[in-house]
């Protein structure tokens, strides 16, 4: 670990561990009313403690009825388990044993397809969901193994190259697998057609069986919300025994220090096989799920994004702690997917995405500021800011300060009493946007960027001052421009910067635990 | 014998011509600058600081766009207000500049705290995925996810890719530009590392980091240098890619920047020569696939190539087989 660049001076003094440096801060028991109540939290058996939250979870589908609304509610949840599936498997090999497999996304299309393939009308196989799984979640581990066999040898870096391009290559050839033939000499050899139509190409493939098994058909939006919640119960259950034993431990040791590892005799090559395969397994698993939900395969569900918003998932709840994955996914899949929908019911007073941005800032404030008086010193600023920029507008142009918001109950105007607000505090321009010009907004966004990353350069109160403006320009940005995206590019633009944003201030997650490099 | 008949019979009879393996060839070659040019920033960033900087194909998409907005601002590639070459210097200038500065900020704000912190291995690597994911989507936003045109056949009525004939080949003038341009740029580079004193201190931060920082030599500016003059050919690679394929596009940077990056890889990872080497190979190997084979499947073939290479020479042809120091 020869190439890590000096200590800074604020660091620890020369000789000392950074751990024993630091113990007092470790012993310290939090007190007060939140201390208390952590400490019985604490006491409480860990799996007493997931028992109970999976049990609440599976109440949900008994507390709503089959209304339309409903129905989309289990739709969220049931989405929202498949990547907590999807979230558990790649923490295998990424926090258990740190391998950075960017091809994982190949193994839940694998899954999808499989399934696919053996359960539908498309080579007119209807095996039943149990065989299907079986064997699609077989070869997707072997595919696992096979992969990780020639990259055994790699360091961390190589590792993720390869299994990037296997990932790519799964979509090259499931978009193009509908016209795949041996080396174009189909008729020369004597088949009976030119090409074989083996994907579906671009359409994918359509009219996939519901799982049946045993003369059960789960049809119901409620059945497959069980289904996928009885799958990530299992998963769990399975993977935290795993990480409580012997492997799971060895694991550990590779992500610490390989070389260490080795020289106490884990088998390292094992191991990493070991882990990817495993991954692809619960990949698959989840791959067959969201195909029969879906009831069809299309490629665009397993690309390279959606590899992303797994890593994002997995790095916000904490790489390593299974938990944490479970609840980076509800966190992704429900906030950043349902909740930035524009038009999204999910309930009457909140049409759009709106609550999920200004809810987002504000919690990011009262956690990271301290104490309570600057804060409320921060948000009057804000308020006054918005305010004054307001009246400036409003005096200088005839252009107007009534911007575009949409939807939502009308008591107050358009967008509720939340849009009222941010119509007296925001100056939205009323028909620039009709017009078509997006210019002054990008720019605006750019600019945006450009006093975030000020900030993370200056310190004390200029900080807070320029976190005023800020702030307002968020506002300003997401009503012009962002949330006319916000079921697109914007919220994936949004998870690339939760991925940035987590390496440098928070690189253990929400539950993960710091982890100390031993240089 | 029968069978390798049988196989010929699969090719079009202009494939098994000379002048079209030559074209091929000469493609291939032009591809293969440009692929190497992204190479080198890869290669440099990971001889000092050994991160795979996955935001290195977002940054030749953005020097790409700078190029189409330059073009655009000066009247379009119809009706330029310039000539021509002007045009397209400033194009350059212009890429190179913005694509350099960005850079430098992405350096400053997404891998900089992480070195600060001694943050595990892992932590850069995915702090460049978020990255390239950032610009992509931004670009997205901003620019819109249909594709800009360069239009540069346009350019004087076509006659930048008139072709001229040299020998056995016949190249248009825009494959001579784009060749003539990278090997400028490259000699520029090896002239740079190889002479100068931030060169030099260059090669010695990329020896040994921490003993560079010893013997006084500001490692942080170093690395700033290193990504403004890598990320700078990546943007100068962006025009070339515009000017050659007539576009650009949000996605462009993941697609050509992967390919980039298997060709560094087998080049040898952190070798300058070996960069431009692999660009090259991978050039001429997409261009023959492209032309004997398939489009469909040219990025199979060039992860076969990356497969074989990494098993068989890990470290690439260049790169030398580092020892692991515990």
């Amino acid at each position: 670990m020869s190439d890590v660049p000096p200590t800074e001076p604020t660091g620890p003094q020369i000789g000392a561990d950074e751990w024993v440096a630091r113990s007092d801060e470790h012993a310290e028991a939090p007190r007060g009313l939140v201390g208390r109540a952590r400490g019985v939290f604490e006491r409480v058996p860990k799996p007493v403690v997931f028992l109970f939250a999976f049990a609440l979870v599976a109440f949900i589908p008994v507390a709503t009825s089959q209304t339309d609304n409903d129905i989309y509610f289990l739709r969220v949840g049931t989405v929202a388990l498949v990547f907590a599936l999807l979230a558990l498997g790649l923490n295998v090999a990424v926090g258990f044993a740190g391998l950075l497999d960017l091809g994982y996304i190949a193994y839940y299309g694998v899954g999808a397809y499989g399934y696919a393939m053996l359960s539908s009308d498309k080579f007119g196989l209807h095996w039943q969901a149990w065989q299907s799984i079986i064997v699609v979640v077989a070869v997707s581990a072997l595919l696992g193994f096979l992969l990780a066999l020639p990259s055994r040898r790699l360091v961390g870096d190589y590792l993720a190259i390869v299994t990037l391009f296997f990932g790519q290559i799964f979509y090259v050839f499931v978009t193009q697998g509908y016209r795949v033939s041996f080396l174009g000499l189909n008729n020369d050899l004597g088949f009976d057609r030119a090409n074989w139509d083996l994907t579906g190409g671009p359409n994918g493939i359509a009219n996939v069986d519901r799982f049946t098994a045993f003369g059960f058909t789960a049809s119901s939006e409620r059945a497959y919300f069980y289904v996928t919640l009885t799958a990530v119960v299992v998963v769990f259950a399975g993977l935290s025994l795993v990480n409580r034993s012997r492997t799971g431990r060895a694991w550990r040791a590779l992500h610490d220090d390989t070389l260490a590892a080795q020289a106490m005799s884990v088998p390292v090559n094992w191991l990493k096989l070991m882990a990817v395969g495993v991954g692809a397994a619960i990949a698959a698993l989840a791959g067959t799920i969201n195909s029969a939900l879906l009831q069809g395969a299309f490629p665009d569900d397993y690309n390279t994004q959606v590899l992303i918003v797994i890593y994002v998932m997995v790095i916000l709840g904490g790489s390593g702690s299974l938990a944490g994955a479970v609840l980076g996914a509800v966190v992704v899949s429900v906030f950043m997917f349902e909740g930035l929908r524009p038009q999204t019911p999910i309930s009457e007073w909140t049409f759009n995405g709106r609550w999920v941005f200004y809810g987002g800032i504000l919690l990011v404030l009262v956690v990271a500021i301290r104490p309570w008086r600057r804060l409320a010193a921060i948000l009057a600023g804000v308020v006054a800011f918005g305010i004054a920029m307001h009246a400036i507008v409003a005096a200088t142009t005839t252009k107007g300060t009534d911007g575009l918001l949409n939807t939502g109950p009308e008591e107050f105007g358009e967008g509720g009493w939340l849009g009222w607000l941010i119509r007296n505090w925001l100056a939205l321009p009323a028909d620039t946007y009709a017009q078509g010009t997006k210019t002054p907004f990008n720019i605006a966004l750019v600019g945006l960027i450009a006093l975030v990353l000020c900030l993370t350069l200056i310190r004390g109160w200029k900080r807070d001052v320029l976190l005023v403006p800020t702030i307002w320009l968020a506002g300003f940005v997401w009503e012009t421009r962002l949330v006319l995206e916000a079921s697109g590019p914007t919220r994936l633009l949004l998870l690339g910067a939760i991925l940035v944003i987590l390496m440098t201030a928070r690189p253990q997650g929400l539950l993960g635990k710091p982890r100390v490099e031993i240089v | 014998m029968y069978a390798v008949f049988q196989l010929l019979g699969y090719f079009q009879d202009y494939q098994l011509t000379w002048s079209y393996l030559l074209d091929q060839l000469v493609a291939g070659l032009t591809l293969g600058s440009v692929y190497g040019l992204i190479a080198i920033g890869y290669s440099m960033v990971y001889g000092i600081l050994k991160l795979l900087n996955f935001a290195h194909g977002e940054v030749f998409m953005i020097g790409s766009y700078i190029g189409y907005f330059v073009l655009t601002w000066l009247g379009g590639a119809a009706d330029p207000s310039l000539p021509i070459a002007v045009v397209i210097a400033l194009m350059f200038i212009a890429a190179m500049l913005g694509a350099g500065l960005l850079g430098v900020v992405i350096e400053r704000f997404a891998y900089r705290p992480l070195r600060e912190k001694r943050a595990p291995r892992i932590a850069p690597l995915i702090s460049a995925l978020g990255v390239s994911f950032f610009l992509q989507q931004l670009a997205v936003i901003c620019f819109g996810s249909a594709p800009k045109q360069y239009d540069s056949y346009s350019f004087d009525a076509g006659s930048l890719f008139t072709r001229i004939s040299i020998g056995p080949f016949e190249i248009q003038y825009m494959q001579i530009f784009v060749i003539v341009v990278t090997a400028v740029l490259m000699l520029g580079l090896t002239i740079f590392v190889a002479r100068t004193q931030v060169g030099r201190a260059m090669r010695a931060t990329s020896f040994d980091l921490e003993a560079a920082s010893m013997m006084g030599i500001d490692v942080d500016r170093v690395i700033v240098v290193t990504f403004l003059i890598g990320s700078a050919l990546a943007g100068a690679a962006g025009v070339m890619n515009g000017l050659i394929f007539q576009n650009v596009d949000p996605y462009v940077g993941f697609q050509v920047g992967l390919v980039a990056f298997a060709a560094a890889v087998i080049g040898g990872i952190g070798s300058i020569p070996g960069a431009m080497l692999g660009g090259l190979a991978i050039g001429l190997g997409r261009t023959f696939a492209v032309g004997y084979v398939s489009s469909a499947y040219q990025d199979v073939i060039v992860f076969a190539i990356l497969i074989v290479f990494l098993l068989l020479r890990p470290s690439g042809i260049f790169g030398v087989p580092a020892p692991s120091k515990v």
